[in-house]
């Protein structure tokens, strides 16, 4: 399935880099016969391996046959493509309008104070990262903040460290692009 | 197929998921069976009701009773009250606002006001259910179609009902399906625009998450009609829940043979693909979504030529919205004309609309096109809550504007849209009260189309960059005699010189709110004031020293020390310290502290 079993050991590459060209070359087989295959190579990458390493954009362009500039232009090009490693745990705030007149702004600066980042970053740990999203489509009931992938609706500021209570310990990340657990 | 006594419809749109539906479903499953009528009541898990606001909620057939705001334990209590002894369980039933209970969901105002085309079956059948859609007449305007084999007579048909784009632009559904048709070239595509873009609109997921088999059918329908084989439905990826249900839709068709090669036996292959999108605004639009399904960079191209002449790699396409493809079966089984009697003029059919913001109800409607916005935001939203007044309605999200109080009585049509310098556009309807600033709207939305601008074009990548700073200015106090002509002219060429839509539609919402709100903007450029309070940098806090008792709560509140005083003796706000957060407005139960 592999186009190549991996050459390129430059020195201090892990381990746990061949295994991640391994992915990219699994996948790029998976769809490299489908017309216009990139961004749903990225996605499949993405969703694997959490980010974007440039090595595996690299193996991406090589094997899809196509020039670097093109993937890295449509991966600097969609804000959903990450070039780099992201928190276990993505939490989303939703700026859409509804949410913003509701006063979700409020409950960004909250976020930026309890886990002492910046919109964009990673905490210290690694355990979660701060982002900003357009609207999740649960207008209705907003101010709404994801966590990965549950849905946390009607959020206030005060209720934000019992959100981020619930990610202590064994919540572990899905990235399989479903809707998962459910919370009251 | 086995007979139930009592059906028991569960809301598992996005919006009840983060309410808790499921276990509510749990509860009842887990009480049917302890009182042992699980094989009287079926529980189905439906798409989005659309009283968002409610959820968790369930309707109990035959009755049609609507209990909301469930907990696993309510739940129970109906399980042992309503469906063991049959009787309403009175205190968890909507009340109106005068506390008058209305059990049966067709009488409460919310619903009895709409009419649902697009959503007729979103909330009512299980999305991951094919027998449920065929139960409702799904599939049979596509077998009654293949059956006549004369794509030309479907064309007439959707010409006949005055189907207009849901999408946004409003282009007349007919006659776009007739050029893709006469398009020379081959093979043909077909794409559905599920990227709901507008912040503030979810119609498009709640179709597809409600019932995926009506978009699929009237895309084979479409199919047939232009003459295309494949179709693709390009979803954004915020969107998962809808991703899954359309995938499990797919194979469901494709099992019963309604997708894939001789669709019941007439020849006609038709199949349907996803792909997902990656997070860009801009590839709503048409052509940037085809560069985005080519595998590039979704960056709008001039048109002409039309996707209808060169589409997808090159190739005629047709690309309609989920919405628009939901309207198309019932149009081709109760007939183009019956379609066209419905709604206004010169815009037929219905709408559906997100109602969110400071509204009563929250959630989906779908009304005829021609009703007033008041009848939308009083009759069926329930007005304004907490005894707030009404201050602007923002339509057709950052491409559209706000309409003030007094023209709440224009009709609901793309025409008169239009003319109050806004558009229908999606169908995002975001209520502000006396609370919202329209400078700082205005600025929210420019900012957005700032961060979304692809950048091909200077008038959006530069132009919008300059009335987001000249905004930035007036919100913090730095505005300029001239700012305002400044905006009008800028947001007016822009408009005029802008490659795609969503550069000559971005200045949209700031030139509106000028237009209706214009002493609005004036104070914050001349008196530096902003009567909303909402814009930080031009609010001061301070403590009613007559009414401050000394508690102290606002000193420890607040997060940089700003706050001094002794202990029973009133506080004193230093404002050269103060960041304005308002942490000490919220920490004060006394009110004392004012802006
Ligand atoms: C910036 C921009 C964003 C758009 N976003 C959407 C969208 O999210 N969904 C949609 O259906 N149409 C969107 N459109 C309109 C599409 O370009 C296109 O007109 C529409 O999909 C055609 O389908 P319809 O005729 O059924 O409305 C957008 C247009 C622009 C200019
Ligand atoms: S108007 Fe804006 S989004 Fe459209 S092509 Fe120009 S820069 Fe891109
Ligand atoms: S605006 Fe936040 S979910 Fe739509």
């Amino acid at each position: 399935m592999e186009l190549s079993s991996c050459s390129c050991r430059a020195m201090g590459q892990a381990a746990v880099d061949e295994d991640m060209l391994k992915v990219a070359d699994e996948v790029v087989a998976k769809y490299r016969d489908k017309p216009g295959p990139l961004i749903q190579v990225l996605h499949e990458i993405q969703v694997r391996l959490g980010y974007l390493p440039r090595e595996v954009l690299v193996r991406v362009a090589e094997g899809l046959g196509v020039p670097l500039s093109d993937v890295s232009g449509a991966v600097t090009f969609y804000g959903l493509f990450s070039l780099k490693p992201k928190g276990r745990h993505t939490i989303s705030v939703c700026m859409g309008t509804a949410c913003y007149v509701r006063g979700s702004d409020r409950i960004i600066e909250r976020l930026e104070k309890d886990l002492k980042v910046k919109v964009g970053d990673t905490t210290q740990d690694g355990k979660f990262s701060l982002q900003v999203v357009r609207c999740v489509g649960a207008c209705g009931l907003a101010p709404v903040v994801t966590v990965d992938n549950d849905v946390y609706a009607r959020v206030k500021p005060e209720g934000i460290p019992a959100i981020l209570n619930r990610y202590d310990g064994e919540a572990e990340r899905t990235q399989d692009g479903r809707a998962r657990a459910v919370h009251s | 197929m086995q007979q139930y006594r009592a059906h028991v419809l569960v809301c598992g749109g996005t919006g009840c998921v983060s309410s808790g539906c499921h276990a509510v479903k749990e509860a009842l499953l887990e009480g049917l069976k302890t009182h042992d009528l699980a094989d009287e009541v079926l529980v189905v898990k439906t798409g989005c009701m659309g009283p968002c606001d409610m959820g968790p909620l369930i309707v109990v057939y035959p009755e049609g009773v609507l209990y909301r705001q469930l907990t696993p334990e309510s739940a129970l209590r109906i399980v042992e009250e309503h469906l063991l002894k049959g009787r309403v369980v009175e205190d968890l039933v909507y009340r109106t606002e005068n506390l008058k209970p209305v059990p049966v969901l067709e009488e409460i105002s919310f619903f009895s006001r709409q009419t649902r085309i697009a959503l007729r079956n979103t909330g009512l059948i299980d999305p991951e259910s094919i027998e449920e859609y065929i139960a409702r007449d799904g599939y049979l305007a596509l077998a009654r179609v293949l059956q006549q084999g004369d794509p030309e007579a479907v064309i007439a048909e959707v010409k006949k009902s005055g189907l207009r784009g849901r999408g946004g632009g409003g282009f007349p559904t007919g006659l776009k399906w007739e050029f893709t048709a006469r398009a020379p070239g081959q093979p043909k595509y077909l794409v559905c625009n599920a990227d709901e873009g507008d912040p503030g609109a979810f119609m498009d997921r709640s179709i597809l998450e409600g019932d995926p088999h009506s978009v699929l059918e009237a895309m084979a329908i479409a199919g047939f009609a232009v003459g295309a084989n494949q179709g693709y439905v390009y979803v954004r990826a915020e969107y998962p829940l809808a991703v899954q249900r359309l995938s499990v839709a797919i194979e469901q068709a494709r099992r019963y043979g309604t997708l894939g090669s001789n669709i019941f036996g007439t020849g006609f292959d038709f199949d349907v693909e996803i792909r997902v999108g990656a997070g860009a605004f801009v590839c709503g639009e048409e052509t940037a979504l085809l560069a985005s399904i080519e595998g590039k960079r979704g960056e709008p191209r001039p048109r002409p030529p039309f996707p209808a002449t060169e589409g997808l790699w090159g190739k005629p396409t047709l690309i309609n919205n989920v919405e628009t493809f939901a309207n198309i079966p019932p149009i081709i089984l109760g007939g183009g004309e019956s379609f066209a009697s419905i709604g206004a003029e010169k815009s037929k059919g219905t709408k559906v609309f997100a109602l969110a913001g400071k509204i009563r109800n929250t959630g989906l409607v779908e009304v005829p096109m021609g009703i007033t916005l008041r009848e939308i935001i009083y009759d069926i939203g329930g007005g304004i809550p907490d005894g707030k007044k009404f201050k602007a309605a923002q339509i057709g999200g950052p491409s559209g504007g706000c309409i003030p109080a007094p023209c709440l009585d224009v009709p609901v049509d793309y025409e008169s849209m239009a003319e109050l310098g806004t558009m229908m556009g999606s169908g995002g309807l975001v209520i502000m009260d006396e609370d919202t600033c329209m400078v700082d709207v205005a600025k929210f939305f420019i900012e957005f189309c700032k961060d979304e601008s692809c950048g091909k074009c200077a008038p959006c990548r530069i132009g919008v960059k300059r009335m987001l700073e000249t905004l930035e200015r007036i919100t913090t106090g730095e505005g300029r005699e001239g700012d305002l002509e400044l905006l009008e002219e800028l947001g007016q060429q822009i408009k005029d010189s802008a490659l795609c839509g969503l550069g000559q539609t971005a200045p949209n919402p700031v030139l509106s709110t000028i237009r209706y709100f214009r002493e609005e903007y004036e104070a914050h450029v001349r008196d530096k004031c902003c009567p909303a309070k909402v814009c930080k940098a031009l609010l001061e806090y301070r403590i009613l020293a007559d009414v401050c008792v000394g508690c102290g709560a606002c000193k420890k509140a607040c997060p940089v020390g700003a706050i001094m005083g002794e202990r029973r003796q009133p506080h004193e706000i230093n404002t050269a310290v103060c960041t304005r957060c308002g942490a000490c407005v919220e920490a004060c139960r006394f009110d004392a502290i004012v802006r």
